[in-house]
């Protein structure tokens, strides 16, 4: 007889990886900081993993889990490790990750490693649909995803996505397509009344956007840093 | 099963009480057992609009905290005979309500009436958010101006994320939606949203269009439910409310800008 109130499973995650040369704590502080502040939303309590393959000094890792908790993110292991890093990390109560080998062209480490299928890092582009208009004070996200809302987006709400964004209803509040900074996501919507468009991090407010395609369909992205406006179809 | 419907907006001053009092007057007059509930704790007004203001002995906060039985705090209504009214505390700040305290006293309530009438406080403050959680179906007040749009979009998001509905992941809460105030000749000269500018931005369906109108002043001063004066344009506009709500299909009036006669014209109107 299965038991089916207790299974584990093999699943894959999308999560941020943090590559960084200098693993003092403080070091990793702040380009964390940095990195906060540029979009403090969508990296607040963020599963990451730290690469470090190319690490040089031998990191302080309970410090360094320290730091992530501060900063109110979640470290949840290391990847890239040697034998000996492994241990480290183990005794820091960290996961050891494989590296998935055809992303990175990783030198091969000597040890075999076990083979299982559990939970490899791998950024998978999917798409996050929803059924609704999303109203004012409403955000939503898209992590690692791109973005369909079937319904408007009002006055005061926010589309946030790391791939594009289409909006099927009028769009009146805030799109944030591109927000890991991807500059080649673009935003569709079927009538443009936007409050904000941003792209990677560059910005248009309504004003810039009340020409030819306002109250219209259209499609926004960037080229060469512009803000280039474009018939759906 | 009682309906539980709430009267909400996340504006202040948009008409959530007046129309409060015309809708429950409006079902109870249908023969159905109706029960209107003051949630605007601190502020207590449905009792003056409802004229009982001088028969509140116990109030909502009276039994939810055991210190009175609903019996004792509930005000029937002298005109209607399936009306009653159970009043806010005008005493009381505003967090005295409990969700476990209202969940209580909705459930009692609902074996007995048919419908329960939840007139919400403005904002979206804890106050708004107990009138809302425990819904059926909302009417959402909304005047024609921006400001009062932008709201009432807002509480629709709660509305839709933040009521016991949403959370048990059962059938969402049906959203109505009532736009108050309507003054046609402000609308063409473009002061005011159209009905149908509204419609659009909230894209719920209209349950009822109540004109800016004298008779609700008066009604209030002399605590009657302006539907009871249906004479008057607004109480028919709840009439036609209320027959909206309980699934009949009457067309809209009141939207365009009255032509006036040839007296109103010459003595002036
Ligand atoms: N249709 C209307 N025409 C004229 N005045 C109105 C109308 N509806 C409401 N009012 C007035 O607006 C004010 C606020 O109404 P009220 O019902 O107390 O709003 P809320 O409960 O949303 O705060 C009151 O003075 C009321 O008489
Ligand atoms: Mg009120």
């Amino acid at each position: 007889m299965s038991d089916h109130s207790f299974e584990l499973k093999g699943s894959l995650f999308p999560l941020s990886v943090l590559y960084c040369q200098d693993l003092s704590a403080a070091a990793v502080k702040t380009q964390l900081q940095q990195k906060l502040a540029q979009a403090p939303a969508f990296f607040y309590r963020a599963p990451v993993v730290i690469n470090v393959e190319s690490v040089t000094q031998v990191p302080d890792f309970e410090a360094i889990a320290q730091v992530f908790k501060e900063l109110e993110l979640v470290l949840v292991g290391v990847c890239g490790a040697s034998a000996e890093l492994k241990k480290m990390a183990q005794a820091a109560g960290l996961a050891s990750l494989q590296l998935s080998k055809s992303k990175t062209p990783a030198k091969e480490s000597k040890e075999k490693e076990v083979k299982t299928e559990a939970a490899v890092a791998a950024p998978v582009m999917e798409t996050k649909v929803v059924e609704q208009n999303i109203r004012s004070g409403q955000q939503i996200y898209a992590k690692g995803a791109d973005l369909v809302i079937r319904g408007t987006v009002g006055a005061g709400a926010e589309v946030i996505a790391d791939g594009n964004i289409h909006i099927y209803g009028t769009l009146r509040g805030k799109a944030i397509a591109g927000a890991a900074g991807d500059n080649q996501k673009r935003v569709f919507c079927h009538k443009l009344e936007a409050e904000l468009i941003s792209i990677a991090g560059s910005y248009w407010l309504s004003d810039s956007l009340q020409g030819e395609y306002w109250g219209k369909s259209a499609c926004i992205g960037l080229q060469d840093d512009k803000l280039v406006l474009a018939d759906l179809l | 099963m009682a309906k539980i419907i709430v009267v909400t907006s996340g504006k202040g001053g948009v008409g959530k009480t007046t129309s409060s009092a015309a809708i429950g007057t409006g079902i109870a007059m249908r023969g159905f057992k109706t029960v209107i509930i003051d949630f605007d704790i601190g502020l207590r007004n449905l009792d003056l609009i409802m004229g009982c203001e001088r028969r509140v002995v116990y109030d909502f906060v009276n039994v939810i905290n055991g210190e009175a039985n609903l019996k004792q705090a509930l005000i029937k209504d002298k005109r209607i005979e399936t009306l009653f009214i159970l009043p806010a505390s005008q005493t009381r700040d505003k967090d005295a309500l409990s969700k476990e305290g209202v969940e209580r006293i909705l459930n009692e309530l609902a074996e007995e009436f048919d419908y329960i009438i939840c007139d919400s406080p403005a904002g979206i403050e804890s106050g708004a958010m107990m009138a809302l959680y425990f819904a059926d179906e909302a009417v959402v007040v909304t005047n024609p101006e921006v400001s009062s749009v932008r709201d009432s979009d807002r509480i629709l998001g709660m509305l839709s994320s933040k009521s016991r509905r949403a959370e048990q992941g059962l059938p969402g809460i049906k959203e109505h939606l009532l736009l108050t105030r309507y003054n046609p000749e402000r609308v063409v000269k473009g002061e005011m949203l159209s009905v149908e500018d509204v419609g659009e931005i909230l894209a719920i369906k209209l349950l009822g269009v109540i004109p800016e109108s004298q008779a609700v002043l008066n009604a209030s001063n002399s605590g009657q439910p302006v539907i009871l004066d249906q004479d008057s344009d607004a109480g028919q506009a709840y009439l036609d409310t209320v027959a909206r709500l309980l699934g009949e299909d009457v067309p809209f009036r009141f939207l365009n800008v009255e032509k006036k006669g040839l007296l109103k014209r010459i003595f002036g109107g």
